[in-house]
């Protein structure tokens, strides 16, 4: 190890799953759950910190086993990590966060169905040391959770009123109560994270011009 | 040895699967009790909440201790039966059919008088729902209502777990002038149903909001010989 901790190179491990390859809207992975848990905004964070938990461990392990790993079961082997750790995750909050593990639910049992982990353990981590697999894993994660972010909160204030479950529209606005506004039903159902990822997509791609293909 | 070989592989993989299974399952029994205790005391609290009354994990044990008076178990001919109320599981005594299901029932004595809670269970959309309503001595007008579910969508189905959709219920009547068991009616817009038995849907959660009104409907129906029985 001749790099610095945080060389360079390192650091932009850390910052292009932010923008240029950013794992949803660039790479178009992990977009299941950027549906199914962003209608409001608490359980996007939430979805973010355990995905970040387990991809960043995932990484790490995977790297760490990268040179035992027999190549024909290396995706088994990858899958059996992963399985492993959410769970190990799910048990731990259940035991001491109860609060949040119930809030979580389903979501925990989705981080092992998400693309974006397979995707990194099998792109960057069985080829790369540890420490730069660990920060691979936290600057993905951060990536896929700056879109998950964005999109529950424009969906959360259209679609609901609020914001992590604050009211934002005073109740006198509302129709029902002789006010002008009412809330986009739309904006709480899958489909529209659909678009509003996409509204994203295409604001960055029209921002950064090299992300265009020919 | 070779990593491409056979014996490699298949070493590798069972090695694998011990330790993970190894690991999955101490962690697992390490920490099994703290578990169970969370869903005690979280099964107290709701208990607590469905009569109107706050408290917090650290102290719903004392409290529980204090309001809850008397647990019992009634059949749906609302004889008082033996059984343990508060482990009763709602599910198992609805596949043993109407007959010989057994009801807990939870009487809880608040600064507004004696409230008989009445544990339900049922079926949303994507997994089972339930909750807990507490009535009034008169047996009749519902007093405070909690319910939750495992996975229902956020922001839609899942609202049935907020206080504004619970608050609607109070004051609700489950029988109607000729004393006969009408439930309540979780009501879509332009659904017509008398106003003391009605409440509103939650938009875009119709399939939990209906799972709901079923839920209350099938168990209010297994309670209703104790209800009838007790009223005063």
């Amino acid at each position: 190890m001749s790099d610095p901790l945080f060389s360079k190179k390192n650091l932009k491990l850390l910052t292009t799953p932010l923008s240029d390859s950013n794992p949803i809207t660039v790479q178009v992975l992990g977009i299941c759950s950027a549906l199914a848990v962003t209608a409001q905004l608490k359980p996007a964070i939430v979805m973010t910190l355990s995905v970040m938990a387990v991809l960043a461990l995932a990484n790490v392990i995977i790297s760490l086993l990268r040179n035992t790993i027999p190549t024909r079961i290396r995706i088994i082997v990858q899958l059996v990590v992963v399985a492993a750790l959410v769970i190990l995750v799910d048990q731990v909050l259940r035991a001491y966060v109860y609060d949040v593990s119930k809030q979580l639910s389903v979501f925990v049992g989705l981080i092992i169905t998400n693309c974006i982990l397979m995707g990194r353990l099998e792109a960057f981590a069985l080829g790369n040391r540890p420490w730069q697999s660990f920060l691979d894993g936290i600057g993905n994660a951060a990536g896929y959770g700056i879109i998950l972010i964005i999109v529950a909160v424009i969906r959360e204030i259209l679609g609901s009123g609020s914001l992590m479950g604050y009211k934002l529209i005073p109740d006198s606005w509302y129709i029902v109560n002789g006010g002008f506004y009412s809330n986009n039903g739309l904006m709480v159902l899958s489909p529209m994270a659909l678009i509003v990822v996409g509204i994203i997509i295409w604001v960055q791609r029209s921002c950064s011009r090299k992300l265009i293909e020919n | 040895m070779n990593r491409n070989s056979n014996t490699y592989t298949f070493l590798y993989a069972a090695i694998m699967v011990i330790v993970v299974a190894a690991v999955l399952a101490s962690v697992a029994i390490a920490l099994k009790p703290a578990q169970k205790k969370n869903v005690e005391i979280e099964k107290k609290q709701n208990i607590l909440a469905s009569v109107n009354i706050e408290s917090t994990a650290a102290n719903a044990e004392d409290i529980y201790k204090k309001t809850v008076v008397a647990e019992y178990v009634v059949n749906t001919k609302g004889e008082k039966v033996d059984g343990n109320a508060f482990t009763n599981n709602l599910k198992q005594q609805r596949a043993a059919g109407f007959d010989k299901m057994l009801l807990p029932v939870f009487e809880c004595k608040t600064n507004d008088g004696i409230k008989y809670v009445l544990p339900v269970y049922g079926a949303g959309l994507w997994g089972p729902i339930w909750g807990y309503v507490s009535v009034n001595d008169d047996m009749n007008t519902i007093y405070g209502a909690i319910f939750d579910h495992e996975g229902e969508t956020p922001g839609l189905g899942a609202e049935i777990a907020t206080k504004e959709f619970q608050e609607q219920f109070k004051g609700k009547t489950l029988f109607d002038e000729s004393d006969k068991m009408t439930s309540i009616v979780v009501a879509k817009v332009g659904e017509v149903a008398p106003e003391e038995h009605k409440v509103d849907a939650i938009s875009g959660g119709t399939i939990t909001s209906k799972g709901l009104e079923k839920m209350l409907k099938d168990d209010f129906t297994g309670y209703e010989a104790f209800l009838n029985k007790n009223k005063k």
